[in-house]
């Protein structure tokens, strides 16, 4: 088993950090934690928020990505989201959609069932992961400069990206975003297709 | 024998896959299954369709819903066996009110021989219906493409999940005294 290195990054502010420079950039976020942290960093119509479908959120990124090759689409997700589709890696390593990145908020934990350890703080190395599938840059990040440096392999280096970030377990207050499925797909698809999002 | 196999034969495939492009399919994605073997191959075949495989069915959904909010039609496809590893990730279609399109082979019915697919494919119907799926069951070849393009017409009109279970009667038994 891997050392235990100490986690210092705090969440909200590593979100708060990479959307600063979203642009026109396409998120998805995996259920839980991470779709607080997008909501509290800023609620924006190119965000699609995931209140379900836990393990699914890297493949609608996937799906995106391919339906909308010309603009980059990033997964905000968390561990225990991620380890439960894993196999998506695979999915997407073979896919190699040079538009997506996935982004793992990674607090080793199951913070919406009362922050039970996840397999990541036992030696699961996601980073590896995707790297074993095929992933084009993956990367590991611990400190407030590495996300520096991840943030334009998140946005610009050809996919697929794999960022696996390390946050604290500190306390971050509930921000919630709208959770109307219907209401969410619509206005996120009225964002990216215009008029033709009725059609 | 009469009721072995007819995949090396069959219509049906090319149909569907002319279906498909008829419906303005752009992405397909699958979970391998024999009775899809011709279809998949037609799907890899065709540049104009990207095609993702697939660890597990439920990608499968996910990777649909996707596909849609960037404006794209796609069609899934997969055999009854992984019907039941989709369960939980149709909630994100029936919540988002978004289109689905799954193919499914089916197993476990019409002269089957092993009694291990009998348990998911007697509940493949049961288990998409309770999840909200519309089903169509089609146990003659003939009125497949018509099933398929409706089905299609209905997902993506009405912003449904809907499956289409091509039966084991369709796709032909294997004969296990060969």
């Amino acid at each position: 088993m891997a050392a235990k290195k100490k986690i210092t990054l705090n969440r909200r502010n590593v979100v708060s950090r990479i959307v600063r420079d979203r642009g026109h950039v396409l998120i998805v976020t995996g259920l839980g934690s991470t779709t607080w942290d997008a909501a509290a960093a800023g609620d924006h119509p190119n965000n699609f928020y995931l209140w379900g479908g836990m393990g699914g959120a890297a493949v609608t990124g996937l799906g995106l990505a391919r339906a909308q090759p010309g603009r980059r689409v990033i997964v905000l997700t968390g561990d225990g989201e991620m380890l439960m589709g894993i196999g998506s890696l695979a999915t997407i390593g073979v896919a190699a959609p040079p538009n997506l990145a996935i982004c793992v908020i990674d607090n080793q934990r199951y913070g919406e069932t009362g922050m039970q350890e996840t397999h990541t703080g036992h030696g699961v190395d996601l980073a590896a992961m995707a790297a074993g599938a095929g992933f084009a840059h993956t990367e590991t990040v611990w400190t407030k400069k590495d996300v520096e440096s991840a943030i334009p392999h998140l946005y610009e280096t050809e996919g697929p990206v794999f960022v696996d970030i390390k946050v604290n377990t500190d306390y971050v207050p509930m921000v919630l975003p709208m959770r109307d499925g219907t209401a969410i797909r619509s206005r996120f698809r009225e964002a990216v297709l215009g008029d033709r999002a009725f059609d | 024998m009469a009721a072995t196999k007819k995949k090396t034969t069959a219509k049906w495939p090319a149909q569907i896959f002319k279906t498909l492009k008829d419906a303005d399919i752009g992405q397909i994605s699958y979970v391998p299954d024999a009775g899809h073997a011709d279809l998949i191959k037609a799907c890899l075949a065709d540049n104009r369709i990207k095609t993702t495989r697939l660890t597990t069915e439920e990608e499968g959904i996910a990777l649909a819903l996707g596909a849609w909010l960037g404006g794209e039609r796609s069609a899934l496809l997969m055999q009854s066996s992984g019907v039941g590893n989709c369960i939980n990730m149709l909630s994100i279609i029936q919540e988002t009110r978004s289109p689905l399109l799954m193919l499914v082979t089916m197993r476990g019915e019409w002269g089957e021989f092993n009694p291990w697919q009998i348990p998911m494919g007697q509940g493949t119907a049961k288990a998409l219906e309770d999840a909200g799926v519309i089903v169509y069951h089609v146990e003659v070849a003939d009125e497949l493409p018509e099933t398929v393009y409706a089905a299609s017409q209905i997902a993506f009109n009405s912003y449904r999940p809907v499956a289409v279970l091509i039966g084991q009667r369709v796709i032909g038994f294997k004969d296990w005294r060969k």
